[in-house]
């Protein structure tokens, strides 16, 4: 009886508190985020209120109201926010699969064909990405207007792959690396191209990198702000991390609520995405055995 | 006709020079092993006959095609790999069917073909299964059939048993001869195991240092070795070297071991005339060291020894023995008297001894 109690009291410590504490910790700026998008302005601007909780009960002093839909309102009708949501969506999913493409490519070629200057190449397009997009935006802001592609969405789809592809082709090189060579040889072996080899053989093995890659491309391109903040100027154009910001922040007025709104909104398809691939990325997990 | 010819087959990876001229005939329908240590240029080879690695120089021919710039896919080969290499998103059934599919075989063939390798290696009920769900006899077994539907003219195998354990690698390897009988197919079998080397070839390559030391069927091999290294790497336990000297006296021929010696038999001494005085290196098979005197015809040298190790193995006693400054192993009978730490004269079988030249390591008994 008393080793049992003692598990149980040692499990709570070191395992169950300190996850609850991390899950906690890890959730409260969700939280936030959606108590604020629901709290009406009275409450929310009144520095005496709670600010972790809305005021249910009519009869507290800091009750305004209870939870509103209010901002969610002000965001659809008063903002082209749909539009901007539609920009991101197209941004992520072009730029991702660009970079993708190109990235399985340059990591196949770097894992497996010997070529001279092959090591040199691989270091060199991880240096790349060492370079950060805050010291590139102005010269690339150059390039994207002499190719007439200012103020457009192309200018971003064109350019997130700058830092995409190089991040991409490291995480799959090293995945390829794992992949024991003599699965594609005897695939070439059996009568297969090179190409066909990777398109048939090594891509279904290595899906669980691939969908990786993908996810982190993803979520990179749709946070991206810096780019996509000097790229674009006209409204319509613009992406869910720029519109947010620049049209619910004027001047020195930052419409809180409809910004909290517009978090959460834009935080649904990356959710949406993480949980349609991620049943993906564990099944792909239990295939792969190799060997 | 399925025969493959190498022709100054060289490879060089930067400054080392793997495979380094190798000339080899094998005729069609031959099972030839390629055999030798680790880093000899067997897989090297193997490699590129298989069209995975790109010649330096020379050239190989399959039939009368050469077929150094064919790519892998159109040699019409097959290959098993010691790793499997079966394709562990494909069940069994796809996996043997891969390549026919790739060459746009019509599906009853590509079924008739899978179905029929599946029952002559007896894999029928696990067509459906992953690899991953497979032992690893199962996958071997499902590497070769993927090799067999194929219907190659050459297989090649790249040490496929390495990663069995004992008892199922002595199954496998009647299995893969009993394949052989049955395909009628050249096959080419590179291994560092020299009993499968031994039981499994029509004909028997040795290697070392990217050169072929030796080619000759493997009793050819074992009782003619033409230098120390495929003397010393055939048979196990290995021949035994002791380094002497070639001395005559009167008109007879003696090796010198300085603290012993032993005459070299009237019927063979003509053989050595040439290198009296000359250093050598005198091997004997520890089955041709016995610890009891054989009546008749035998031509018998005794020399006194010490035991040191006796390892009983039930059908036979190997016994670690040493006689002057020498160490060497003999195989004796089960009923031996031999005890460890015990002074014991042992017979050679001067009817079955080598000597080879202390410098090159070259034969002097066999050329």
């Amino acid at each position: 009886m008393k080793t049992r109690t003692r598990t149980f009291f040692g499990q709570l410590l070191t395992l169950h508190i300190p996850l609850v504490a991390f899950i906690l910790f890890a959730l409260f700026p969700f939280y936030f985020m959606v108590i604020t998008s629901f709290k009406s302005d009275g409450e929310l601007y009144n520095l005496k209120a709670n600010p972790f909780i809305i005021q249910l009960s009519p009869t507290h002093p800091h009750y305004s109201g209870g939870p509103t839909l209010e901002h969610y309102r002000l965001l659809l009708r008063d903002t082209p926010f749909l539009t901007w949501l539609f920009n991101s969506v197209l941004v992520s999913v072009l730029a991702t699969a660009i970079s993708i493409v190109i990235a399985i490519l340059a990591a196949y070629s770097l894992a497996r064909l010997r070529f001279r200057g092959a090591p040199s190449f691989g270091t060199a397009v991880f240096i790349t990405y060492l370079v950060p997009t805050t010291l590139l935006f102005l010269p690339l802001a150059q390039v994207v207007n002499r190719l007439g592609l200012a103020d457009s969405v192309w200018a971003l789809i064109l350019t997130y792959p700058t830092f995409l592809v190089p991040f991409c082709t490291w995480l799959l090189l090293g995945y390829f690396r794992t992949i024991p060579q003599e699965i594609e040889e005897c695939a070439m072996v059996d009568g297969c191209t090179r190409f066909q080899a990777l398109i048939r053989i090594i891509l279904p093995v290595a899906i669980p990198g691939v969908v990786c890659a993908v996810l982190f491309a993803f979520t990179i391109s749709w946070n991206e702000f810096i780019y996509a903040l000097t790229f674009i100027s006209s409204t319509a154009q613009k992406t869910t991390t720029v519109g947010v910001t620049a049209e619910l922040i004027r001047g020195d007025i930052f419409y809180w609520g409809s910004l909290m709104a517009g978090a959460v909104l834009g935080s649904i398809p990356i959710v949406l995405v993480y949980v349609v691939f991620m049943d993906y990325y564990v099944s792909g997990l239990t295939q792969g055995a190799i060997k | 006709m399925a025969s493959v010819t190498l022709q100054e087959l060289t490879k060089r990876f930067d400054k080392v020079t793997a495979v380094n001229q190798i000339n080899l005939d094998i005729p069609d329908k031959e099972f030839v092993v390629f055999v030798g240590p680790s880093g000899c240029g067997k897989t090297t080879t193997l490699r590129m006959i298989a069209g995975l690695e790109e010649t330096s120089d020379g050239t190989i021919l399959i039939g009368d095609r050469v077929v150094n710039d064919v790519p892998p896919k159109d040699r019409n080969i097959a290959m098993v790999f010691q790793n499997y290499a079966l394709y562990p998103h494909m069940d069994v059934y796809k996996n043997m069917a891969f390549g026919l599919k790739l060459r746009r075989t019509p599906r009853p063939e590509i079924d008739r073909r899978v179905r029929e390798a599946a029952r002559i290696l007896g894999i029928e009920d696990l067509l459906n299964r992953k690899p991953r769900q497979l032992s690893g006899g199962q996958r071997q077994r499902v590497a070769v059939g993927r090799a067999i539907v194929r219907q190659p003219e050459v297989f090649l195998f790249d040490e496929p048993l390495s990663n069995l354990d004992a008892k199922l690698r002595v199954q496998m390897r009647s299995e893969l001869i009993k394949l052989h009988y049955q395909l009628e197919a050249t096959m080419i079998y590179v291994t560092h195991d020299q009993v499968e080397a031994m039981t499994m070839g029509d004909r028997i390559v040795i290697m070392n240092n990217g050169e072929i030391q030796q080619v000759g069927d493997p009793m050819e091999v074992y009782n003619q070795p033409v230098n120390m290294f495929v003397a010393g790497f055939i048979g196990s336990p290995a021949m035994n070297f002791f380094q002497g000297k070639l001395t005559a006296q009167n008109s007879d021929l003696f090796v010198d071991f300085e603290k012993f010696v032993v005459k070299v038999p009237k019927s063979q001494a003509t053989r050595f005339g040439n290198h009296v005085n000359q250093r050598v290196v005198f091997g004997i098979r520890p089955e041709n060291i016995s610890d009891r005197e054989e009546s008749g015809e035998h031509q018998q040298e005794r020399v006194p020894a010490k035991v040191n190790v006796v390892e009983p193995l039930g059908s036979e006693v190997i016994v670690e023995l040493s006689a002057g400054d020498h160490t060497f192993v003999g195989r004796l009978d089960p009923s031996t008297a031999a005890r460890p730490m015990q002074e014991m004269a042992v017979y050679f079988d001067m009817s079955r001894f080598h000597l080879f030249d202390a410098e090159t390591g070259v034969s002097l008994s066999h050329q």
